[in-house]
């Protein structure tokens, strides 16, 4: 393979000097994911407005995606998006617009206690990299065969009696009883 | 260069951190749950980082599937009880609720 550029764009990148990043893609991808995802997650912990952090926390669900795509969990990255983004992240936003009338600047809040917890934070770091650096893991340098659809496995996965029927059907009834209890605990006792 | 398991495992570690000092540093109860998902999604990437790079199949990713549905339902109740601490107390700070009734 002499170039990997498409032939669309050959006339007009033709004698530039642009150098074949194909190879270094993966990691390339990797990098900008996971500075997103960190730079975003820590927004959305120190960010003096919780508005922003909900805000923060979007872009950090839409990196964990995009790594979950990069390893090949192409339903579980999807699944990610509708449930966090489409679910979690507008019932966070609700529940900080519900709350926000107090102060009248909404949602105003500075983290307190932020050094120790920073601290406190970086030390649990420290540890678990240590743990990692001095961990073996069977066969982690490569990945475990190409790449495929994961969808059509994890459907049969899912509703196979030998495999996970019985805990999808158990956690589908606790989804259920969770957002019944959710609303009955909502409900309104005083106007 | 190839991508290891450690690069994703290292990032997993970062954000649980990175959660861990949300719920710490935080006072307002929503802030809390945003550090609790921050937790939950490394755990996920863990999940599926070790299901591509060891065990193989689809069974790390249908461990994340499940957590996805558990917090889902914990993110609901949560708020619920958040809405309803609010209606009786006027705040949701998380270091000035401190009895469980009245």
């Amino acid at each position: 393979m002499t170039s990997s550029i498409s032939p669309l764009l050959a006339p007009f990148v033709a004698g530039l000097p642009i150098p074949d990043l194909t190879p270094h893609l993966p990691a390339l991808t990797f990098a900008a994911l996971a500075g997103l995802v960190l730079v975003s997650a820590a927004v959305a912990a120190l960010a003096p407005r919780i508005v922003h952090a909900a805000l923060a926390l979007m872009a950090c669900f839409f990196g964990v995606a995009g790594l979950y795509a990069l390893l090949g969990a192409d339903f579980v990255a999807l699944a990610q998006v509708i449930v966090y983004v489409g679910g979690i992240l507008v019932l966070l936003v609700f529940g900080i617009l519900l709350t926000g009338r107090l102060r009248g600047s909404m949602g105003l809040e500075a983290p307190s206690r932020t050094w120790p917890a920073v601290l406190a934070g970086a030390l649990l770091f420290l540890g678990l990299a240590l743990a990692l650096r001095g961990s073996e893991f069977p066969g982690s340098a490569q990945p475990a065969g190409p790449s495929v659809p994961t969808i059509a496995p994890i459907g049969r996965a899912l509703l196979d009696p030998q495999q996970y029927l019985v805990p999808f059907e158990l956690v589908s009834v606790l989804l259920l009883g969770a957002l019944v209890g959710a609303a009955y605990l909502a409900r309104r006792r005083r106007a | 260069m190839t991508l290891s398991l450690s690069a994703y495992l290292l990032v997993a570690a970062a954000l649980l951190c990175i959660g861990v000092v949300t719920v710490l540093a935080r006072r307002n109860a929503v802030a809390v749950l945003i550090g609790i998902e921050l937790m939950l999604n490394a755990a996920n990437l863990t999940h599926v980082a070790f299901d591509r790079y060891g065990v193989g199949g689809v069974r790390g990713q249908v461990f994340s599937l499940f957590v996805l549905a558990i917090a889902a339902a914990e993110a609901a109740v949560a708020l619920a009880i958040i809405l309803t601490v609010f209606d009786s107390r006027d705040r949701i700070d998380v270091d000035q609720i401190d009895s469980l009734k009245g």
